[in-house]
Protein backbone atom coordinates (compact mmCIF):
# COMPACT_ATOMS: atom_id res chain seq x y z
CA UNK A 1 0.00 0.00 0.00
CA UNK A 2 1.02 3.55 -0.73
CA UNK A 3 2.38 5.44 2.26
CA UNK A 4 0.10 8.27 3.37
CA UNK A 5 1.78 11.66 3.39
CA UNK A 6 -0.30 13.56 5.90
CA UNK A 7 0.09 17.27 5.26
CA UNK A 8 -3.10 18.58 6.85
CA UNK A 9 -2.11 19.06 10.49
CA UNK A 10 -4.00 22.37 10.66
CA UNK A 11 -7.19 20.37 10.02
CA UNK A 12 -6.51 17.82 12.70
CA UNK A 13 -3.71 15.70 14.15
CA UNK A 14 -3.24 12.07 15.00
CA UNK A 15 -3.57 11.24 18.70
CA UNK A 16 -0.01 10.71 19.89
CA UNK A 17 1.09 7.50 21.62
CA UNK A 18 1.65 9.17 24.97
CA UNK A 19 -1.73 10.92 24.86
CA UNK A 20 -3.47 7.69 23.87
CA UNK A 21 -1.81 5.80 26.72
CA UNK A 22 -2.72 8.54 29.20
CA UNK A 23 -6.41 8.65 28.32
CA UNK A 24 -7.17 4.95 27.96
CA UNK A 25 -7.50 4.09 31.69
CA UNK A 26 -10.26 6.68 32.01
CA UNK A 27 -12.60 4.77 29.72
CA UNK A 28 -12.77 1.34 31.37
CA UNK A 29 -10.86 1.44 34.66
CA UNK A 30 -11.13 4.94 36.06
CA UNK A 31 -14.68 5.49 34.91
CA UNK A 32 -16.04 7.06 38.11
CA UNK A 33 -18.06 10.25 37.94
CA UNK A 34 -15.70 13.02 39.05
CA UNK A 35 -18.48 14.53 41.18
CA UNK A 36 -18.89 11.31 43.17
CA UNK A 37 -17.67 10.77 46.71
CA UNK A 38 -16.14 7.28 46.41
CA UNK A 39 -12.56 6.51 45.47
CA UNK A 40 -12.89 5.99 41.71
CA UNK A 41 -14.79 9.28 41.52
CA UNK A 42 -12.20 11.18 43.52
CA UNK A 43 -9.42 9.75 41.38
CA UNK A 44 -10.98 11.02 38.17
CA UNK A 45 -11.49 14.40 39.82
CA UNK A 46 -7.77 14.48 40.58
CA UNK A 47 -6.98 13.51 37.00
CA UNK A 48 -9.07 16.41 35.72
CA UNK A 49 -7.39 18.88 38.06
CA UNK A 50 -3.99 17.54 37.05
CA UNK A 51 -4.90 18.10 33.37
CA UNK A 52 -6.07 21.62 34.20
CA UNK A 53 -2.70 22.34 35.78
CA UNK A 54 -0.82 20.83 32.81
CA UNK A 55 -2.73 23.03 30.37
CA UNK A 56 -2.36 26.12 32.58
CA UNK A 57 1.42 25.65 32.64
CA UNK A 58 1.57 25.66 28.84
CA UNK A 59 -0.12 29.08 28.77
CA UNK A 60 1.41 30.55 31.96
CA UNK A 61 -2.10 30.71 33.42
CA UNK A 62 -3.44 29.61 36.80
CA UNK A 63 -5.32 26.29 36.83
CA UNK A 64 -8.49 28.03 38.08
CA UNK A 65 -8.44 30.12 34.91
CA UNK A 66 -8.90 27.08 32.65
CA UNK A 67 -12.37 25.81 31.69
CA UNK A 68 -12.77 22.65 29.63
CA UNK A 69 -15.20 22.76 26.71
CA UNK A 70 -16.08 20.43 23.83
CA UNK A 71 -14.09 22.23 21.11
CA UNK A 72 -12.54 25.49 19.93
CA UNK A 73 -15.82 26.61 18.40
CA UNK A 74 -17.60 26.27 21.73
CA UNK A 75 -14.85 28.25 23.45
CA UNK A 76 -15.15 31.03 20.84
CA UNK A 77 -18.93 31.14 21.14
CA UNK A 78 -18.82 31.20 24.92
CA UNK A 79 -16.12 33.87 25.16
CA UNK A 80 -17.49 36.23 22.52
CA UNK A 81 -21.23 35.91 23.05
CA UNK A 82 -20.82 35.61 26.81
CA UNK A 83 -18.67 38.70 27.14
CA UNK A 84 -20.73 40.68 24.62
CA UNK A 85 -23.86 40.07 26.67
CA UNK A 86 -22.03 40.88 29.91
CA UNK A 87 -20.59 44.17 28.59
CA UNK A 88 -23.99 45.50 27.55
CA UNK A 89 -24.77 46.44 31.14
CA UNK A 90 -21.69 48.68 31.04
CA UNK A 91 -23.00 50.51 27.98
CA UNK A 92 -20.63 48.76 25.57
CA UNK A 93 -21.96 47.39 22.28
CA UNK A 94 -18.99 47.48 19.91
CA UNK A 95 -16.69 44.57 19.04
CA UNK A 96 -13.49 44.67 16.99
CA UNK A 97 -12.25 41.66 15.06
CA UNK A 98 -10.46 40.91 11.77
CA UNK A 99 -11.55 39.89 8.30
CA UNK A 100 -9.55 36.66 8.46
CA UNK A 101 -10.98 35.02 11.57
CA UNK A 102 -12.16 31.43 11.57
CA UNK A 103 -15.89 31.04 10.96
CA UNK A 104 -16.32 30.13 14.63
CA UNK A 105 -15.51 33.77 15.37
CA UNK A 106 -16.87 35.44 12.20
CA UNK A 107 -20.26 33.78 12.35
CA UNK A 108 -20.47 34.41 16.10
CA UNK A 109 -19.85 38.11 15.47
CA UNK A 110 -22.42 38.12 12.68
CA UNK A 111 -24.93 36.55 15.02
CA UNK A 112 -24.25 39.32 17.56
CA UNK A 113 -24.74 41.94 14.83
CA UNK A 114 -28.26 40.60 14.37
CA UNK A 115 -28.80 41.21 18.09
CA UNK A 116 -27.82 44.86 17.65
CA UNK A 117 -24.09 44.83 18.40
CA UNK A 118 -21.82 46.66 16.00
CA UNK A 119 -18.73 44.86 14.76
CA UNK A 120 -15.63 46.26 13.05
CA UNK A 121 -13.86 43.77 10.78
CA UNK A 122 -10.30 45.06 10.46
CA UNK A 123 -8.74 44.46 7.04
CA UNK A 124 -5.36 42.73 6.80
CA UNK A 125 -2.50 43.73 4.53
CA UNK A 126 -1.58 41.68 1.46
CA UNK A 127 0.64 39.48 3.64
CA UNK A 128 -2.18 38.71 6.05
CA UNK A 129 -1.23 40.80 9.07
CA UNK A 130 -2.99 43.45 11.13
CA UNK A 131 -1.26 45.94 13.42
CA UNK A 132 -1.90 46.98 17.00
CA UNK A 133 -2.26 50.52 15.63
CA UNK A 134 -5.29 49.44 13.60
CA UNK A 135 -6.89 48.03 16.73
CA UNK A 136 -6.05 51.18 18.70
CA UNK A 137 -7.58 53.41 16.02
CA UNK A 138 -10.77 51.35 15.90
CA UNK A 139 -11.45 51.49 19.66
CA UNK A 140 -14.23 53.88 20.65
CA UNK A 141 -15.86 54.57 24.01
CA UNK A 142 -18.45 51.94 23.09
CA UNK A 143 -15.91 49.19 22.43
CA UNK A 144 -16.00 46.43 25.02
CA UNK A 145 -14.31 43.50 23.28
CA UNK A 146 -11.51 42.87 20.82
CA UNK A 147 -11.13 39.39 19.34
CA UNK A 148 -8.12 38.69 17.10
CA UNK A 149 -6.93 35.22 16.15
CA UNK A 150 -3.46 34.27 17.33
CA UNK A 151 -2.50 32.56 14.07
CA UNK A 152 -4.46 32.05 10.89
CA UNK A 153 -5.57 28.53 10.03
CA UNK A 154 -5.20 28.98 6.27
CA UNK A 155 -2.15 31.14 5.67
CA UNK A 156 -0.40 30.65 9.00
CA UNK A 157 0.26 34.32 9.75
CA UNK A 158 0.83 35.10 13.43
CA UNK A 159 -0.63 38.39 14.63
CA UNK A 160 1.13 40.80 17.05
CA UNK A 161 -0.91 39.48 19.98
CA UNK A 162 1.24 40.96 22.77
CA UNK A 163 1.05 44.43 21.23
CA UNK A 164 -2.70 44.17 20.66
CA UNK A 165 -3.11 42.94 24.24
CA UNK A 166 -1.21 45.97 25.53
CA UNK A 167 -3.39 48.31 23.46
CA UNK A 168 -6.55 46.68 24.83
CA UNK A 169 -5.29 46.76 28.39
CA UNK A 170 -4.46 50.46 28.16
CA UNK A 171 -7.93 51.17 26.72
CA UNK A 172 -9.73 49.04 29.31
CA UNK A 173 -11.11 46.72 26.60
CA UNK A 174 -11.28 42.95 27.07
CA UNK A 175 -9.08 40.99 24.66
CA UNK A 176 -9.97 37.50 23.38
CA UNK A 177 -7.85 35.45 21.01
CA UNK A 178 -8.76 32.33 19.09
CA UNK A 179 -5.48 30.48 19.53
CA UNK A 180 -6.64 27.14 18.16
CA UNK A 181 -3.82 26.98 15.59
CA UNK A 182 -1.13 28.31 17.89
CA UNK A 183 -1.50 26.46 21.19
CA UNK A 184 1.10 23.73 21.46
CA UNK A 185 2.99 25.05 18.44
CA UNK A 186 3.90 28.60 19.47
CA UNK A 187 5.07 29.77 22.88
CA UNK A 188 2.13 31.56 24.50
CA UNK A 189 2.17 33.54 27.73
CA UNK A 190 -1.27 34.90 28.53
CA UNK A 191 0.12 37.21 31.22
CA UNK A 192 2.94 38.74 29.18
CA UNK A 193 0.68 39.07 26.15
CA UNK A 194 -2.18 40.63 28.16
CA UNK A 195 -4.71 38.04 26.98
CA UNK A 196 -8.01 38.05 28.88
CA UNK A 197 -9.67 35.11 27.12
CA UNK A 198 -8.14 32.42 24.90
CA UNK A 199 -9.79 29.59 22.97
CA UNK A 200 -8.02 26.34 22.17
CA UNK A 201 -8.81 22.94 20.72
CA UNK A 202 -7.28 19.61 21.67
CA UNK A 203 -7.20 17.91 18.30
CA UNK A 204 -4.76 20.44 16.84
CA UNK A 205 -2.10 19.28 19.30
CA UNK A 206 -2.39 15.50 19.29
CA UNK A 207 -5.37 15.18 21.65
CA UNK A 208 -8.63 13.72 20.30
CA UNK A 209 -11.42 15.66 18.60
CA UNK A 210 -14.19 16.74 20.95
CA UNK A 211 -12.19 18.50 23.66
CA UNK A 212 -11.28 22.16 23.94
CA UNK A 213 -10.72 24.77 26.60
CA UNK A 214 -11.24 28.41 27.36
CA UNK A 215 -8.78 30.42 29.41
CA UNK A 216 -10.55 33.14 31.34
CA UNK A 217 -8.33 35.57 33.22
CA UNK A 218 -9.26 35.86 36.88
CA UNK A 219 -11.71 38.75 37.12
CA UNK A 220 -13.42 38.11 33.78
CA UNK A 221 -16.91 36.88 34.55
CA UNK A 222 -18.98 35.27 31.82
CA UNK A 223 -22.53 34.02 32.14
CA UNK A 224 -22.55 30.19 32.40
CA UNK A 225 -22.43 28.51 28.99
CA UNK A 226 -24.39 25.48 30.14
CA UNK A 227 -26.61 25.66 33.20
CA UNK A 228 -26.78 22.57 35.36
CA UNK A 229 -24.48 21.06 37.94
CA UNK A 230 -21.40 22.48 39.58
CA UNK A 231 -18.87 21.21 37.04
CA UNK A 232 -16.28 23.72 35.81
CA UNK A 233 -17.09 25.99 38.75
CA UNK A 234 -20.73 26.06 37.69
CA UNK A 235 -19.96 27.87 34.47
CA UNK A 236 -20.01 24.96 32.10
CA UNK A 237 -22.18 22.26 33.59
CA UNK A 238 -22.31 18.65 32.41
CA UNK A 239 -20.36 15.58 33.47
CA UNK A 240 -16.75 16.04 32.49
CA UNK A 241 -15.31 14.23 29.48
CA UNK A 242 -12.66 12.76 31.74
CA UNK A 243 -10.64 10.70 29.28
CA UNK A 244 -10.43 13.54 26.77
CA UNK A 245 -9.59 16.10 29.43
CA UNK A 246 -6.74 13.86 30.58
CA UNK A 247 -5.68 13.57 26.93
CA UNK A 248 -5.62 17.35 26.50
CA UNK A 249 -3.58 17.72 29.67
CA UNK A 250 -1.03 15.19 28.45
CA UNK A 251 -0.92 16.79 25.00
CA UNK A 252 -0.27 20.17 26.61
CA UNK A 253 2.54 18.77 28.73
CA UNK A 254 4.10 17.05 25.71
CA UNK A 255 3.78 20.21 23.62
CA UNK A 256 5.61 22.25 26.22
CA UNK A 257 8.65 19.98 26.04
CA UNK A 258 11.28 20.96 23.46
CA UNK A 259 8.84 23.24 21.68
CA UNK A 260 11.63 25.33 20.22
CA UNK A 261 13.51 22.35 18.79
CA UNK A 262 10.31 20.90 17.33
CA UNK A 263 9.35 24.23 15.80
CA UNK A 264 12.72 24.54 14.16
CA UNK A 265 12.61 21.05 12.72
CA UNK A 266 9.13 21.57 11.25
CA UNK A 267 10.02 25.08 10.04
CA UNK A 268 13.01 23.66 8.16
CA UNK A 269 10.69 21.28 6.29
CA UNK A 270 8.28 24.16 5.63
CA UNK A 271 11.02 26.43 4.32
CA UNK A 272 12.30 23.80 1.91
CA UNK A 273 8.78 23.31 0.55
CA UNK A 274 8.31 27.06 0.17
CA UNK A 275 11.67 27.52 -1.58
CA UNK A 276 11.07 24.71 -4.04
CA UNK A 277 7.38 25.31 -4.78
CA UNK A 278 8.17 29.00 -5.41
CA UNK A 279 10.12 27.85 -8.46
CA UNK A 280 6.92 26.72 -10.20
CA UNK A 281 5.98 29.50 -12.67
CA UNK A 282 3.07 31.66 -11.50
CA UNK A 283 3.11 30.14 -8.03
CA UNK A 284 2.23 32.61 -5.31
CA UNK A 285 2.94 32.12 -1.61
CA UNK A 286 -0.07 33.23 0.41
CA UNK A 287 0.70 34.90 3.73
CA UNK A 288 3.92 36.56 4.84
CA UNK A 289 7.06 34.55 5.55
CA UNK A 290 7.45 35.73 9.14
CA UNK A 291 6.00 35.45 11.68
CA UNK A 292 4.32 32.36 10.35
CA UNK A 293 3.26 29.04 11.89
CA UNK A 294 6.17 26.64 11.62
CA UNK A 295 4.17 24.06 9.67
CA UNK A 296 2.14 26.24 7.28
CA UNK A 297 2.64 26.36 3.50
CA UNK A 298 -0.05 27.95 1.34
CA UNK A 299 0.37 28.51 -2.39
CA UNK A 300 -1.86 29.56 -5.26
CA UNK A 301 -1.09 28.19 -8.70
CA UNK A 302 -2.55 30.24 -11.55
CA UNK A 303 -4.76 28.25 -13.90
CA UNK A 304 -5.25 25.40 -11.42
CA UNK A 305 -8.39 24.71 -9.43
CA UNK A 306 -7.95 23.55 -5.84
CA UNK A 307 -10.27 20.58 -5.62
CA UNK A 308 -8.83 18.94 -8.72
CA UNK A 309 -5.39 19.43 -7.25
CA UNK A 310 -6.44 17.82 -3.97
CA UNK A 311 -8.05 14.86 -5.73
CA UNK A 312 -4.90 14.21 -7.74
CA UNK A 313 -2.77 14.52 -4.63
CA UNK A 314 -5.11 12.11 -2.85
CA UNK A 315 -4.61 9.59 -5.64
CA UNK A 316 -0.88 9.80 -4.89
CA UNK A 317 -1.45 9.32 -1.17
CA UNK A 318 -1.12 12.97 -0.13
CA UNK A 319 -3.67 14.51 2.26
CA UNK A 320 -3.79 18.30 1.90
CA UNK A 321 -6.39 21.06 1.77
CA UNK A 322 -7.43 24.08 -0.28
CA UNK A 323 -9.27 27.37 -0.01
CA UNK A 324 -11.20 26.52 -3.14
CA UNK A 325 -14.96 27.01 -2.97
CA UNK A 326 -15.40 23.56 -4.46
CA UNK A 327 -14.01 21.95 -1.34
CA UNK A 328 -16.31 23.81 1.00
CA UNK A 329 -19.57 23.52 -0.89
CA UNK A 330 -19.97 27.29 -0.97
CA UNK A 331 -19.84 29.64 -3.95
CA UNK A 332 -16.94 31.76 -2.83
CA UNK A 333 -13.36 30.81 -2.29
CA UNK A 334 -11.81 31.35 1.12
CA UNK A 335 -12.60 34.70 2.77
CA UNK A 336 -9.00 34.72 4.01
CA UNK A 337 -7.53 34.55 0.50
CA UNK A 338 -9.94 37.22 -0.71
CA UNK A 339 -9.02 39.38 2.32
CA UNK A 340 -5.34 39.35 1.34
CA UNK A 341 -6.40 40.61 -2.07
CA UNK A 342 -6.26 37.52 -4.28
CA UNK A 343 -8.56 37.61 -7.32
CA UNK A 344 -11.25 34.93 -7.23
CA UNK A 345 -9.70 32.73 -9.90
CA UNK A 346 -6.35 32.65 -8.09
CA UNK A 347 -8.00 32.03 -4.74
CA UNK A 348 -9.72 28.98 -6.25
CA UNK A 349 -6.32 27.50 -7.00
CA UNK A 350 -4.86 27.41 -3.53
CA UNK A 351 -3.10 24.52 -1.86
CA UNK A 352 -2.51 24.37 1.88
CA UNK A 353 0.08 21.96 3.20
CA UNK A 354 0.40 21.93 6.98
CA UNK A 355 3.24 19.93 8.43
CA UNK A 356 3.65 18.37 11.83
CA UNK A 357 6.34 16.72 13.88
CA UNK A 358 5.66 13.34 12.30
CA UNK A 359 6.56 14.62 8.82
CA UNK A 360 10.01 13.80 7.50
CA UNK A 361 12.50 15.03 4.91
CA UNK A 362 11.37 12.10 2.76
CA UNK A 363 7.78 13.38 2.96
CA UNK A 364 8.96 16.72 1.63
CA UNK A 365 10.88 14.92 -1.14
CA UNK A 366 7.69 13.08 -2.10
CA UNK A 367 5.62 16.25 -2.07
CA UNK A 368 8.15 18.00 -4.28
CA UNK A 369 8.17 15.04 -6.64
CA UNK A 370 4.39 14.73 -7.02
CA UNK A 371 3.12 18.33 -6.90
CA UNK A 372 4.83 19.91 -9.96
CA UNK A 373 3.64 17.28 -12.49
CA UNK A 374 0.08 17.57 -11.17
CA UNK A 375 0.18 21.35 -11.60
CA UNK A 376 1.52 20.86 -15.11
CA UNK A 377 -1.15 18.32 -15.97
CA UNK A 378 -4.03 20.46 -14.69
CA UNK A 379 -2.64 23.52 -16.45
CA UNK A 380 -2.45 21.61 -19.72
CA UNK A 381 -6.21 21.07 -19.56
CA UNK A 382 -7.03 24.54 -18.20
CA UNK A 383 -8.48 27.24 -20.48
CA UNK A 384 -7.41 29.95 -17.98
CA UNK A 385 -3.75 28.94 -17.94
CA UNK A 386 -3.16 30.22 -21.48
CA UNK A 387 -3.32 33.87 -20.49
CA UNK A 388 -0.78 33.41 -17.69
CA UNK A 389 1.53 31.26 -19.79
CA UNK A 390 1.84 34.01 -22.36
CA UNK A 391 2.75 36.65 -19.77
CA UNK B 1 -16.12 14.96 -1.83
CA UNK B 2 -17.75 11.61 -2.33
CA UNK B 3 -17.58 10.92 -6.06
CA UNK B 4 -18.72 7.75 -7.80
CA UNK B 5 -15.99 5.45 -9.18
CA UNK B 6 -17.11 6.49 -12.67
CA UNK B 7 -16.58 10.18 -11.90
CA UNK B 8 -13.15 9.41 -10.46
CA UNK B 9 -12.28 7.30 -13.49
CA UNK B 10 -13.16 10.14 -15.89
CA UNK B 11 -11.37 12.63 -13.65
CA UNK B 12 -8.22 10.52 -13.52
CA UNK B 13 -8.31 9.64 -17.23
CA UNK B 14 -10.28 12.36 -18.98
CA UNK B 15 -11.24 11.61 -22.60
CA UNK B 16 -10.69 14.09 -25.41
CA UNK B 17 -8.66 16.66 -23.49
CA UNK B 18 -6.93 19.55 -25.21
CA UNK B 19 -7.39 21.88 -28.12
CA UNK B 20 -8.68 20.84 -31.51
CA UNK B 21 -6.58 22.52 -34.19
CA UNK B 22 -9.22 22.27 -36.92
CA UNK B 23 -12.26 22.98 -34.75
CA UNK B 24 -15.07 24.84 -36.48
CA UNK B 25 -17.14 25.46 -33.36
CA UNK B 26 -15.78 26.60 -30.01
CA UNK B 27 -17.85 27.47 -26.95
CA UNK B 28 -16.84 28.59 -23.49
CA UNK B 29 -19.11 28.80 -20.44
CA UNK B 30 -18.75 29.49 -16.73
CA UNK B 31 -16.44 32.02 -15.19
CA UNK B 32 -13.37 32.03 -13.05
CA UNK B 33 -15.13 33.84 -10.25
CA UNK B 34 -17.24 30.82 -9.41
CA UNK B 35 -14.39 28.47 -10.09
CA UNK B 36 -15.45 26.61 -13.24
CA UNK B 37 -14.70 27.36 -16.88
CA UNK B 38 -15.40 24.88 -19.64
CA UNK B 39 -14.34 25.28 -23.24
CA UNK B 40 -15.62 22.81 -25.84
CA UNK B 41 -14.07 22.37 -29.31
CA UNK B 42 -16.11 20.74 -32.09
CA UNK B 43 -15.22 19.63 -35.58
CA UNK B 44 -18.47 19.27 -37.46
CA UNK B 45 -18.74 17.81 -40.95
CA UNK B 46 -21.96 17.12 -42.82
CA UNK B 47 -23.97 17.67 -39.65
CA UNK B 48 -21.95 15.08 -37.74
CA UNK B 49 -19.68 15.82 -34.78
CA UNK B 50 -16.57 14.19 -36.21
CA UNK B 51 -14.32 15.22 -33.37
CA UNK B 52 -14.61 16.93 -30.03
CA UNK B 53 -12.31 18.02 -27.24
CA UNK B 54 -12.40 20.17 -24.11
CA UNK B 55 -10.37 22.28 -21.76
CA UNK B 56 -11.68 22.82 -18.25
CA UNK B 57 -10.65 24.81 -15.20
CA UNK B 58 -12.64 23.44 -12.32
CA UNK B 59 -13.23 20.78 -9.75
CA UNK B 60 -13.19 17.02 -10.20
CA UNK B 61 -16.84 17.00 -11.24
CA UNK B 62 -16.26 19.75 -13.81
CA UNK B 63 -13.50 17.72 -15.45
CA UNK B 64 -15.46 14.46 -15.31
CA UNK B 65 -18.64 16.00 -16.74
CA UNK B 66 -16.67 17.64 -19.57
CA UNK B 67 -15.05 14.33 -20.38
CA UNK B 68 -18.34 12.44 -20.29
CA UNK B 69 -20.13 15.07 -22.41
CA UNK B 70 -17.50 14.73 -25.14
CA UNK B 71 -17.92 10.96 -25.14
CA UNK B 72 -21.69 11.23 -25.37
CA UNK B 73 -21.67 13.51 -28.44
CA UNK B 74 -18.68 12.22 -30.39
CA UNK B 75 -19.74 10.85 -33.78
CA UNK B 76 -23.34 11.95 -33.25
CA UNK B 77 -25.45 14.23 -35.47
CA UNK B 78 -25.82 17.83 -34.23
CA UNK B 79 -29.49 17.20 -33.45
CA UNK B 80 -28.53 14.45 -31.00
CA UNK B 81 -25.85 16.60 -29.39
CA UNK B 82 -28.40 19.36 -28.88
CA UNK B 83 -30.59 16.90 -27.01
CA UNK B 84 -27.81 16.17 -24.51
CA UNK B 85 -29.15 17.09 -21.10
CA UNK B 86 -27.25 17.60 -17.89
CA UNK B 87 -29.31 14.77 -16.46
CA UNK B 88 -27.96 12.40 -19.09
CA UNK B 89 -24.41 13.41 -18.18
CA UNK B 90 -25.12 12.84 -14.49
CA UNK B 91 -26.66 9.44 -15.17
CA UNK B 92 -23.77 8.37 -17.36
CA UNK B 93 -21.44 9.21 -14.48
CA UNK B 94 -23.51 7.17 -11.98
CA UNK B 95 -24.56 10.34 -10.21
CA UNK B 96 -22.97 13.49 -8.78
CA UNK B 97 -23.08 14.95 -5.28
CA UNK B 98 -25.94 17.52 -5.12
CA UNK B 99 -23.55 20.50 -4.81
CA UNK B 100 -21.88 19.41 -8.05
CA UNK B 101 -24.97 19.17 -10.26
CA UNK B 102 -24.17 22.64 -11.64
CA UNK B 103 -21.08 21.16 -13.29
CA UNK B 104 -23.28 18.93 -15.44
CA UNK B 105 -25.36 21.98 -16.37
CA UNK B 106 -22.15 23.67 -17.43
CA UNK B 107 -21.24 20.65 -19.61
CA UNK B 108 -24.61 20.80 -21.38
CA UNK B 109 -24.23 24.55 -21.89
CA UNK B 110 -20.68 24.17 -23.22
CA UNK B 111 -21.86 21.77 -25.92
CA UNK B 112 -24.66 24.16 -26.89
CA UNK B 113 -22.31 27.16 -26.90
CA UNK B 114 -19.90 25.34 -29.24
CA UNK B 115 -22.73 24.35 -31.61
CA UNK B 116 -23.99 27.96 -31.59
CA UNK B 117 -20.51 29.12 -32.52
CA UNK B 118 -20.44 26.60 -35.38
CA UNK B 119 -23.74 27.95 -36.76
CA UNK B 120 -22.56 31.53 -36.41
CA UNK B 121 -19.43 30.70 -38.42
CA UNK B 122 -21.71 29.25 -41.10
CA UNK B 123 -23.64 32.54 -41.17
CA UNK B 124 -26.65 30.93 -39.53
CA UNK B 125 -28.41 32.50 -36.54
CA UNK B 126 -28.17 29.75 -33.89
CA UNK B 127 -30.93 31.06 -31.63
CA UNK B 128 -33.90 29.33 -33.34
CA UNK B 129 -31.97 26.03 -33.41
CA UNK B 130 -30.01 26.02 -30.17
CA UNK B 131 -32.14 28.36 -28.08
CA UNK B 132 -31.15 31.30 -25.89
CA UNK B 133 -27.58 31.09 -24.70
CA UNK B 134 -26.55 31.99 -21.22
CA UNK B 135 -24.00 34.60 -22.32
CA UNK B 136 -23.05 35.98 -18.96
CA UNK B 137 -23.54 32.77 -17.14
CA UNK B 138 -22.85 34.00 -13.62
CA UNK B 139 -22.45 31.98 -10.46
CA UNK B 140 -26.11 32.17 -9.53
CA UNK B 141 -27.12 30.67 -12.87
CA UNK B 142 -24.63 27.86 -12.65
CA UNK B 143 -25.16 26.75 -9.09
Amino acid sequence: MQKLIYADHAATTRVSDSVFAAMLPYLQEQYGNPSATYAIGRETKHAIENARAQLARLLNAAPQEIYFTSCGTESDNWAIKGYAHAMKSKGKDHIITTAIEHHAVLHTCQSLEKEGFSVTYLPVNSEGYITAEQVKDAITDRTGLVTVMYANNEIGTIQPIGEIGAVCKAAGVVFHTDAVQAVGHEPIDVKAEHIDMLSLSGHKLSAPKGIGALYLRRGIVLPPYLDGGAQERGRRAGTENTAFIVALGQAAEDAGKDMEARQKRVADLRDRLIEELSKIPHAHLNGGRSPRLSGNVNFSFAGVEGESLLLMLDMQGVAASSGSACTSGSLDPSHVLLAIGLPHEIAHGSLRLTLGEDNTDEDVDTLLRVIPPIIERLRAMSPTWEKYREE
Amino acid sequence: MDYSPKVMEHFANPRNVGELADANGIGEVGNAKCGDIMRMYLKIENGIIEDVSFKTFGCGAAIATSSMATELIKGKPIEDALKLTNRAVVEALDGLPPVKIHCSVLAEQAVKAAISDYYRRQGIDPTPIVGEQCENCDCENCH
